[in-house]
């Protein structure tokens, strides 16, 4: 048995490296600085070793030439879920540009709200450890941050000893739409978040109506549910005199058609600060390799992680290379869904053949064409991670001899057999 | 594996050797003597083709995380370059920002065989290295962004010592991997962070008080001191401010005497006068270069078309986003370590700034003297796309295409430039120092950038056209470490190349203290943030190449 310190974690995107391990044999426990993501996701015991085809247990050689016979056969192939470290990315990347296919991130749909503000007008973005030093003031807008991020609080905002301001309890919180459901918002010295509530529909609105004020634009009447046009303003006046404000929000949790335009209207409104103080937007996100899947695609292709090289060049599209849709539609006929992270991902059902790369444990309602259990990064063997922020890669360290393969070794055979 | 390559007539000015038709031999991955062989396996008659070593960009951005947030916030420009994969080449996209794979065939298809990343922010450094880990055939490395991260500020307000400076600094090339160090509008993405506007090379970080002349006499000395070959490399204050040339002239005066080289001088060489209040500085820079011969520059040619200016300068970049075309930016705080802004630019040959920043690249190129002291760069993507470079070329070594193309700009900036005044041509020699002699000594690289014995083979052979611009877009042969990777412009062969480091000595006991300040303030445990050899060599393609340090030669 060994202890391991400092371990990183690919998990809950915020690169927490403090989790203190034990590792006997195959198993995991977490010891100290474990959430409710990284505990279990760490913890979980390793379940198939053994590929299948049809059900069957099989050798990997098999298994490998069973997909490679499925990819060559199909005239369009999908890779979904793309959920890996870089080098799983980098073969995953391979592989769909010797085959055509489609790549799609399984967690597009949601950073696309992100993308999409960003490809039209841009931003400007700060990172964790500015956070951690230098906020005065966060404004959490439609995000449940302790849902997403669990010890975003404790190793962000609530700290021993921020660099720039005199205590950390200086940093005021403020909510705009959803309440924390947690206590993790409330400074040491018991100061509970201010909270401007309002729907998530209202939340366009709201939003536009803030900016409007942070410009100085004239509004003599707003009202919404929970919420005056006086907290409003209040708010616009906390930005303007803040020194460092952050405004933070989880592109999850924005679930609500076009919230593009309101990550949008936040990013403007961040720019709109910045002509006279200093303010910075902090998109939440990144677990589970969905800043690692768009990173590597990035400087492979010059694309984020929806894209076809059906035309023999990578072609780049929001929209139409949306994997649900393709499938629904009929447009692909094989599916290659990639997930090492989380045994609960699975592809989504369908008619076409499937080949799962998957983390050891998946179970299947419906038996995919092939099934490969691979280890996890991080876990079974080193690897790279993006964290949210996409500045920041962290080295994942290999924590136990599970004799799985990586998802990158995997693929890399499946492209040599296709 | 022995390669003869009979007769081509050679540019090689690090063995003093001008135009002159020789024999060169190959055997597996170095230029050896004809003593050492005893049999040719293949021979290439290159009687009359010319031939150079492989060239090395000294300055161009293609790995890290500013390149990415260009990339994704480029689509349009993309989709106007798709690169097909072929039997065996990737798929990727070209323009302003190309993908990893398209970088790497596109400078070898113009006989590049080395290029250097000048902005690695240490906490990023990872991800420029995986970036660069994806780029075929080239050599990289990277230069370490510092100067504006607040440890380091924290140490110069506290008055530490250049030896504990000498420390960190050396500890930071090891921790990340890098080949030189870099500082960016000193200390002033620092103060963009506390809302300050404006850095002066004698102002104060208003926080940290202390001055970008401070940051950088001590950063110039500590990598002086620590036998790092390539100077410190200075993004200086003021970028593009008109009357900015004052400041690189104190720059260079303030100096001292210490190695320092000044990047994209063009970006700094501005004046203010004339009607609309924006001149050349470029005589007086220029002459400030050949007087002080510590001084080293790369130009960072401005191009007319579309591009992405990528910096680490979030304080500049932020001031400029209303030049933003199209009308969308990025700028970035970085994890108290540097920022970066990502500006898209569209450099009109109509406008009367840009066409004056084209004809003052030109100017600086041609009144700096010593070809060794001066290095051919537009900053890519900041000036132009690299891929502009045979262009670059042909203006340099062609008086009469250059004036021909002088006609064409803002009337307004031809009257305000001498470039119709200036005789000079640039010979093929001269290029071959500026793009590969020059430059390896410059960075550093042992047995690069020359053909003598010894030397790596990296080759590039050319056919002679009085069309420079042709003759440099399309190499007939590209050869590196010995293999042949491009023939007629078209990659025929794929390799990989070595990154190259350097590994200065410290104090070791200078880590209890990192540790402590990176589990305080920072996001990542100081273990986490050093980068391992093995996360560069893992794949089996990359290497890493160790370069010498000279501690106590200099």
């Amino acid at each position: 048995m060994t202890t391991k310190t400092e371990v990183p974690s690919p998990f809950c995107g915020i690169g927490t490296d403090d989790l203190v391990l034990n590792v006997d044999g195959k198993s995991i426990n977490v010891l100290a600085n474990g959430c409710a993501i990284n505990t279990p996701a760490f913890e979980q015991a390793i379940g198939d070793m053994v590929p299948r085809v049809n059900g069957e247990e099989v050798a990997l050689e098999v298994a490998v030439a069973q997909a490679a016979d499925i990819l060559k056969a199909s005239d369009q192939t999908l890779i979904g879920g793309c959920a890996t470290d870089v080098n799983g990315m980098r073969a995953l990347v391979a592989l769909a540009d010797h085959n055509g296919a489609v790549v799609d991130n399984v967690a597009f749909n949601t950073t696309r709200r992100n993308i999409l503000a960003l490809q039209d007008s841009g931003w400007m973005t700060t990172t964790l450890a500015e956070v951690k030093n230098r906020c005065d003031l966060l404004v959490v807008i439609g995000t449940d941050i302790e849902k997403v991020s669990p010890r975003f609080f404790e190793h962000f905002i609530w700290n021993e000893s921020p660099m720039f301001l005199e205590a950390s309890t200086q940093c005021q919180v403020v909510y705009l739409g959803k309440e924390p459901s947690g206590q993790s918002a409330v400074s040491p010295v018991g100061v509970r978040p201010q909270v401007l509530p309002c729907a998530d529909e209202d939340l366009p609105e709201v939003v536009a109506v803030l900016r409007a004020l942070v410009k100085g634009n004239n509004i003599s009447h707003y009202e919404v549910d929970g919420l005056a046009l006086t907290d409003l303003q209040a708010l616009a006046e906390q930005l303007k005199e803040a020194a460092y404000g952050v405004v933070t929000w989880s592109a999850g949790s924005l679930d609500f058609p076009h919230a593009e335009l309101t990550v949008q209207v936040i990013c403007e409104l961040v720019k709109d600060l910045n002509e006279k103080t200093r303010c910075s937007g902090l998109p939440l996100g990144g677990s589970d390799g969905d800043q690692t899947a768009n990173q590597v695609t990035a400087w492979l292709t010059g694309y984020p992680a929806r894209l076809s090289f059906a035309r023999g060049f990578p072609e780049y599209d929001p929209y139409l290379y949306d994997g649900q849709l393709l499938l629904e539609n009929k447009e692909v006929d094989a599916l290659l869904w990639v997930h090492d992270f989380n045994s609960k991902a699975l592809p989504p059902e369908g008619v076409v053949p499937t080949i799962v790369i998957g983390r050891s444990g998946m179970r299947f309602e419906k038996e995919p064409a092939v099934f490969i259990p691979v280890g996890t990064p991080g876990i079974d063997h080193c690897g790279h991670a993006f964290r949210m922020d996409g500045v920041v890669a962290i080295r994942l360290q290999k924590l136990r001899e599970s004799g799985l393969p990586s998802t990158a070794q995997v693929l890399t055979l499946i492209d040599q057999a296709q | 594996m022995i390669i003869k390559l009979t007769g081509g007539v050679v540019y090689d000015p690090a063995n003093n050797v001008n135009g002159k038709a020789l024999d060169i031999y190959i055997k597996n991955d170095r230029i050896v003597s004809k003593q050492e062989v005893t049999q040719v396996d293949q021979e290439i008659d290159l009687r009359g083709k010319i031939v150079m070593a492989g060239a090395i960009d000294m300055h161009t951005h293609v790995g890290g995380g500013k390149n990415n947030i260009a990339r994704i916030l480029l689509p349009e420009d993309h989709r106007s370059d798709p690169v097909a994969a072929t039997e065996l080449t990737r798929s990727g996209t070209g323009r302003a920002l190309p993908s990893s794979y398209v970088t790497g065939y596109r400078y070898a298809e113009m006989g590049y065989t080395s290029v250097f990343e000048p902005a690695v922010l240490p906490v990023n450094a990872r991800q420029a290295h995986m970036e660069m880990g994806d780029i075929p055939i080239l050599d990289k490395g990277g230069y370490v962004l510092m100067g504006s991260d607040d440890y380091f500020l924290q140490m110069m307000t506290a008055k530490k010592d250049q030896q504990a400076i000498n420390d960190y600094v050396a500890w930071t090339l090891n921790a990340t991997k890098g080949i030189g160090v870099k500082v960016v509008n000193p200390g002033g993405i620092n103060a963009f962070k506390f809302n300050q506007r404006q850095l002066d090379l004698d102002e104060n970080n208003q926080f940290y008080n202390v001055t970008p002349r401070d940051i950088l006499s001590v950063l110039a000395t500590a990598v002086k001191e620590l036998g790092i070959s390539h100077p410190l490399h200075v993004h200086g204050c003021n970028l593009g401010v008109p009357g900015n040339k004052d400041t690189t002239l104190s720059t260079i005066e303030g100096i001292g005497g210490l190695p320092m080289h000044l990047t994209h001088i063009q970006f700094h060489s501005y004046g203010v006068e004339g009607d609309f209040k924006f001149s050349s500085g470029a005589a007086e820079i220029a002459e400030a270069i050949n007087k002080n011969k510590n001084i080293t520059v790369d130009v960072g040619q401005v191009m007319f078309g579309q591009t992405v200016t990528a910096s680490g300068d979030s304080m500049k970049q932020h001031a400029n986003h209303k030049h933003a075309s199209p009308n969308k930016w990025v700028c970035m705080d970085i994890e108290c370590d540097a920022g970066c802004g990502l500006v898209p630019f569209k450099y009109r040959d109509q406008n009367f700034v840009n066409a004056l920043q084209w004809a003052i690249g030109l100017e600086t190129f041609l009144l700096v003297e010593d070809p060794w002291r001066i290095f051919l760069t537009t900053d890519h993507p900041n000036g132009a796309p690299f891929t502009s470079y045979p262009h670059l070329i042909r203006l340099l070594m062609d008086r009469s295409f250059r004036n021909d193309m002088l006609k064409t700009i803002h009337p307004e900036a031809q009257k305000m430039t001498t470039l119709d005044t200036i005789d000079r041509e640039y010979s093929l020699q001269e290029i071959a120092i500026m793009t590969r002699a020059g430059a390896a000594k410059l960075v550093g690289l042992e047995n690069r950038g020359h053909l003598g014995v010894g030397a790596w083979a990296d080759i590039t052979v050319y056919t002679p056209d009085d069309n420079r611009e042709k003759m440099f877009e399309k190499p007939d042969y590209v050869f590196k470490d010995g293999e042949l990777v491009v023939r007629d412009g078209e990659i025929v062969h794929i390799k990989w190349g070595t990154t190259h480091i350097v590994t200065p000595e410290f104090d070791r006991g200078i880590e209890k203290d990192l540790a402590k300040y990176f589990s305080r303030h920072m996001t990542m445990k100081m273990g986490n943030f050093k980068i391992s050899n093995d996360e560069i060599t893992e794949d089996g393609r990359n290497t890493l190449t160790v370069q010498p340090t000279q501690r106590g030669v200099l």
